[in-house]
């Protein structure tokens, strides 16, 4: 007969910690950041189309860095659970804490108390409110814990090292061509070394307030990425004006250049409406 | 244990307050919110109430038909690079008018409309659901659907309200969009069980729609641009409000005036009320002076 060997709890808990923050540890930062037009999400992506940053509801955006699949997994359930309420209840009462809960539950639920691995992420839920003082950033670790945070926040790859960067550079404020400038250039000063990161390196979106719209998320591709991160002058007066430049980029990937420029026509089309309306 | 009020058995439903784990939330494959919520709980979908309701299939149930509000006139017609759709604001129960304002032109997204005609408290709800069900697809598959994919979406919508069409409570929408992959504006309708038909140049659905399509015959032109087309329209439902007591004329002491509304490429616009306040005050001096509207010439 066989005893069976005692692992104390503390040791197990430990364990599946370390196995999670290795592996999350290993992929890009994604930062979360306040300007003074809303919330501003960048992220280190080489992809198109396998996305880190994702719409969730009108004023409700996610970011997650680690595994793929498994993110994937919760951005759809959170999709769902918003258009479920949404539908059942109003449009209003979606909000990022009810889906920051739900999330924080369920993290917890399956690094806790399952037999397989927990999940190998970490999720950022921000919503964007009528006012800069009524945004919210929460950041969930991979056992279900939610921090609230305030200004910027860094999730994935060497977080602490990025975080540190910004928490230096970071300004309370600033203008999207400031924030996104100052969210690549901590991205790239992870460790000791200094990368520039190219805009097709990069995966930007904002949750912005201005839009009249009740989809308030919108991504940034193309030329007024490169716009905004060149500082060329006039790149954000153009996106302030209507609310969106021209992101008609020359795209190789097929899907991924149809989507963009599909999400880029709607936004064109919206602003148009907008300026003929106000 | 507090009921949360989502969902269909306790254990759904407390998943629903708390956690994702264990619910459709988290083990759903499917990219239809309409699919999904039938797997959450089917009770949330128009036309599936039969059970709830007590209601024995099949005949009967003229009463109620009677007593809820309905939609009557809709008109959509396409334009060069694009599509207009335009309604009028009345809502009739049995011989009473039930709203005078009533909303009856939505945007189902970005770049498709959807007008309604027929019972119009599902009407409404069948609108918001497909109007989620659009962007649900969008969010999870992360592109659009095809407009015919849209339009078969509502199709499907329609079948699932058969059971409540038999009891008299049929929707009947017309569902108009720009086809991003053609450059043009398209319309379609469907019939209450389901039945999906492309229509070509112009369509109207609704009590007052053979006045409408009437008018709509002699008035179309290919080359009409919006302002052509949106004056076309008016004068339709201006035709089927004279011929049909379920359809609202302009109410010009009041200040309500049909919905008119556009997709072209720039996506979905809702013509201000300014602009269809000037077309309608032209229109309805012009009757003053010719009752029947504009003469098409005989040969």
């Amino acid at each position: 007969m066989t005893t069976p060997f005692y692992v104390s709890p503390e040791q197990l808990m430990k364990d599946r910690a370390d196995y999670v923050r290795k592996n999350i540890a290993r992929g890009g930062s994604v930062a979360v950041l306040n300007y003074d037009g809303g919330i501003l999400f960048v992220a280190e992506n080489r992809s198109r189309v396998l996305h880190k940053i994702s719409e969730i509801y009108d004023r409700v955006g996610f970011a997650a860095a680690g595994k793929y699949n498994e993110f994937e997994n919760l951005r759809q359930a959170g999709v769902r659970l918003a258009d479920t309420r949404g539908y059942l209840y109003d449009r209003r009462d979606v909000s990022a804490l009810g889906l920051a809960n739900a999330y924080a539950q369920t993290l917890g639920t399956i690094f806790s108390e399952q037999v397989g691995k927990p999940y190998e992420v970490e999720l950022v839920i921000a919503e964007v409110g009528d006012t800069a003082d009524r945004d919210q950033i929460y950041r969930l670790t991979y056992d279900g814990a939610v921090f609230d945070e305030s200004g910027f926040v860094v999730i994935g790859g060497p977080a602490e090292a990025v975080s540190g960067v910004l928490k230096n550079t970071y300004a309370e404020g600033a203008s999207l061509g400031e924030a996104v400038r100052t969210a690549v250039a901590a991205l790239g000063r992870d460790g000791n070394e200094t990368r520039q990161l190219e805009p097709s390196q990069l995966e930007v979106a904002v949750l912005d307030r201005s839009r009249k719209q009740d989809r308030k998320f919108r991504r940034l591709i193309g030329t007024q990425l490169a716009g905004l991160l060149a500082d060329e002058p006039g790149a954000e007066a153009a996106l302030a004006e209507n609310g969106d430049g021209h992101g008609s980029e020359a795209d190789s990937g097929a899907a991924a250049g149809s989507q963009g420029d599909l999400l880029d026509d709607v936004d064109e089309a919206l602003d148009g409406e907008d300026g003929t309306e106000s | 244990m507090e009921r949360q009020g989502i969902g269909r058995n306790p254990g759904r439903d407390r998943a629903a307050g708390t956690g994702l784990m264990g619910t459709p939330f988290m083990s759903s494959g499917t990219s239809s919110f309409t699919e999904f919520l039938a797997d959450y709980n089917p009770e949330y979908l128009p036309g599936r109430r039969m059970d709830a309701l007590g209601v024995p299939g099949g005949g009967g149930g003229g009463g109620l038909a009677a007593e809820v509000p309905h939609g009557t006139t809709i008109v959509a017609m396409t334009f060069p690079g694009g599509v207009l759709m335009a309604g009028d604001r009345r809502a009739t129960a049995g011989n009473l008018i039930a709203q005078r304002d009533i909303q009856k032109v939505f945007p189902a997204d970005e770049y498709s409309l959807v007008g309604i005609a027929g019972t119009a408290g599902i009407a409404v709800e069948m609108v918001k659901l497909f109007q989620v069900e659009l962007e649900h697809y969008e969010k999870i598959e992360g592109v659009e659907l095809s407009l015919d994919g849209k339009a078969n979406r509502l199709a499907t919508m329609i079948r699932g309200n058969l059971g409540l069409a038999m009891q008299g409570l049929a929707v009947v929408p017309l569902f108009a969009g720009y086809d991003l992959e053609t450059g043009a504006g398209r319309i379609f309708s469907y019939d209450p069980v389901g039945g999906q038909y492309e229509e070509h140049n112009f369509y109207s659905v609704g009590s007052g729609s053979m006045f409408a399509r009437g008018a709509l015959k002699k008035l179309y032109r290919a080359d009409l641009d919006q302002v052509g087309a949106a004056t076309a329209a008016i004068q339709a439902l201006y035709d089927a409000a004279d011929d049909d007591s379920a359809t609202g004329g302009p109410d010009t002491t009041r200040k309500i005036y049909p919905i008119v509304a556009v997709v072209t490429e720039d996506g979905y616009r809702r013509l201000p009320e300014e602009e269809v306040s000037e077309l309608v005050h032209e229109i309805v001096d012009a009757r003053h002076r010719q009752p029947e509207g504009p003469q098409a010439p005989l040969r």
